[in-house]
């Protein structure tokens, strides 16, 4: 058997696609927007604050000679945080329980990139679906993983032995059975409307029928007909409740308790040094990636886009007769990737965004929110959805 | 006395939080737009200085002057070495030759120290010095690779301070 028969059998296939899908996912998406997402967070929040942030690392070409250096407003900084982490002394603070102070900050960072495994980000590329699990349990899969990243945290809480690493893991347990409940609740009505909990299936209904965030299209008769009015109206409740509590679970302000710089040093990570600092880091922002990821996927329609076909398509402006057979298709696959990857840093943004802006909360107000105010909106929204379904929609 | 502080009534939109988050967003995006276009406050240090707008009375390096002669002010009376509060000024007094056109001032620094990593720049040396020899110019950025580089020497506090023109000048020969 030749080498092609060999890549074309159906489960060598899947084998080999789903790794270099997975190595793009890793090294070609997720490691370049974590160290973007750093540089945005550092330069939006001083643009927000009306400072200018770091704009001197760039390429420094007076080592080779030049006047002046390239500032690239910056940009360098991206590569030299990773660095400098990198390069730093690995402290260990002799009273920590060595195991679990090792393990907690990889049980950090796994989960979000897991959770990535099921988020279809593309259409298809070359005939291959972009997604690496095509799960039929795809959202559940999601909640389950997500929810261990907690684990990390509270792991490095006790392990570090110090007093505040120990409350910001208390923290992050109190905060985690306030805002889970609320979580999983929110999205029933989108799976009370698809009928399915597979990520890719929600994302071919959207395409029928219009985002989530805005269910209605042109392209059915009953496109804006009353229900899909009741519709959009529980998909608001669903998206705020659900964002809101994306917020807490990837701990970000205002619910950032577990690190609450101002009063808990670094909180779960104080005792952390070099890399195993960078690993909570590159955890917080892969998790914002990750959470960016299902929302959009959830609420904002995956990776399609008005008008822009997908990777099945053979129209190219007329000009497809032209090109060859494949490059229509390609260029839309491609096309699809980059506007899942531009939503998802939209929604970075917006995290961003709302750091600099809303205050934190205290964890009594935190569970306050989640209990008495989310799970009830969720659970009566479910059966709103319900309802509309049942009677409204012919 | 017990004081009870009323706590506002809020009304809906208050209690349901969300349009103050709006309205919050909508503040922090029009400060974003307005640093992203450069309208930011931040004064970028090496390209731009403070230099021209440091105001007259600045307490920055203390240096020592000479007078319009290009004598030597100070007189060595050591009232800033003991008034100096982190110690960082000393003197060496010397006795000024006979033979010299300022002979009648009788004393002069042999060297003069003052220790930049001590110096508080409070100005306390130049309030106190009577002859006026002693003056805080505006350099603010004192630097060097060591320790020993950081004592400014008496040659080193003439440099700075240069020639100043000035008040004092009863040792003058024409008065």
């Amino acid at each position: 058997m030749n080498i092609t028969g060999f890549l074309t059998q159906p489960e060598v296939f899947l084998v080999w696609t789903s790794l270099v899908k997975t190595l793009f996912i890793l090294f070609g998406a997720i490691l370049p927007l974590v160290s973007l997402a750093v540089f945005a967070e550092r330069k939006v929040s001083a643009f927000i604050q009306d400072r200018i942030g770091p704009n001197r690392v760039g390429v420094p070409l007076t080592i080779f000679g030049a006047k002046k250096d390239l500032h690239l407003w910056g940009l360098g900084q991206m590569v030299a945080d990773p660095i400098k982490l990198l390069l730093k002394e690995n402290f260990i603070p002799d009273s920590v329980n060595k195991f679990y102070y090792y393990i907690a900050p990889k049980l950090t960072m796994i989960p979000p990139l897991l959770v990535l495994a099921v988020i279809p980000f593309g259409s298809t590329f070359f005939g291959v679906p972009m997604v690496i699990a095509d799960v039929n349990i795809g959202i559940l899969y999601v909640f389950a993983i997500s929810s261990l990243g907690v684990y990390g945290i509270v792991l490095a809480g006790w392990a570090s032995n110090s007093k505040y690493p120990f409350l910001g893991g208390l923290r992050s347990s109190s905060q985690m059975i306030s805002y889970e409940l609320a979580l999983g609740l929110s999205v029933v009505p989108i799976f009370l409307v698809t009928s399915t909990l597979n990520l890719s299936e929600i994302v071919q209904w959207q395409i029928k029928n219009g985002w989530f965030i805005f269910p209605f299209t042109w392209t059915q008769p009953d496109g804006f007909s009353g229900w899909r009015w009741w519709l959009c109206l529980s998909m608001m409740i669903s998206f705020i409740i659900f964002l809101v509590s994306m917020f807490a679970e990837t701990n970000r302000t205002p619910f950032d308790l577990p690190e609450a710089e101002q009063e808990l040093v670094g909180g779960y990570h104080t005792e952390y040094s070099s890399m195993g600092f960078a690993l909570f880091f590159l955890g917080e922002y892969a998790a914002m990636i990750a959470g960016s990821g299902v929302i959009v996927t959830m609420f904002f329609g995956g990776w399609s886009f008005p008008f822009i076909p997908d990777g099945t398509s053979t129209w190219f402006f007329g000009l497809e007769h032209s090109l060859p057979a494949w490059a229509p298709g390609a260029i839309w696959g491609f096309v699809n990737i980059n506007v899942f990857f531009a939503k998802v840093s939209a929604f970075i943004f917006f995290f961003i965004w709302v750091r600099w802006t809303v205050p934190r909360f205290r964890y009594d107000q935190l569970m306050r929110l989640g209990w008495i105010y989310f799970f009830e909106i969720a659970l009566a929204n479910i059966f709103l959805v319900a309802l509309v379904l049942a009677y409204l929609k012919k | 006395m017990a004081f009870v502080v009323q706590r506002p009534k809020l009304n809906l939109a208050e209690k349901l939080y969300l349009p103050a988050v709006l309205g919050g967003l909508l503040l922090t995006i029009k400060h974003f737009f307005k640093g992203s276009v450069g309208k930011n406050v931040t004064m970028q240090y090496p390209e731009e200085k403070w230099d021209d707008h440091l105001p007259e009375w600045y307490r920055g390096a203390p240096t020592l002057v000479a007078d319009e002669w290009g004598r030597e002010r100070c007189v060595s009376c050591q009232l800033c070495e003991f008034i100096c509060p982190p110690r960082a000024i000393t003197i060496t007094p010397e006795e000024i030759p006979s033979n010299d056109v300022w002979a009648k001032v009788e004393k002069r620094p042999k060297e003069f120290e003052i220790d930049m990593i001590r110096c508080i720049y409070c100005g306390l040396c130049e309030e106190v010095c009577p002859e006026q020899a002693i003056f805080l110019k505006k350099d603010y950025s004192i630097t060097g690779y060591s320790r020993q580089e950081m004592k400014h020497n008496k040659a080193k506090l003439y440099e700075l301070g240069g020639t100043m023109p000035g008040v004092v000048n009863k040792w003058n020969d024409k008065k």
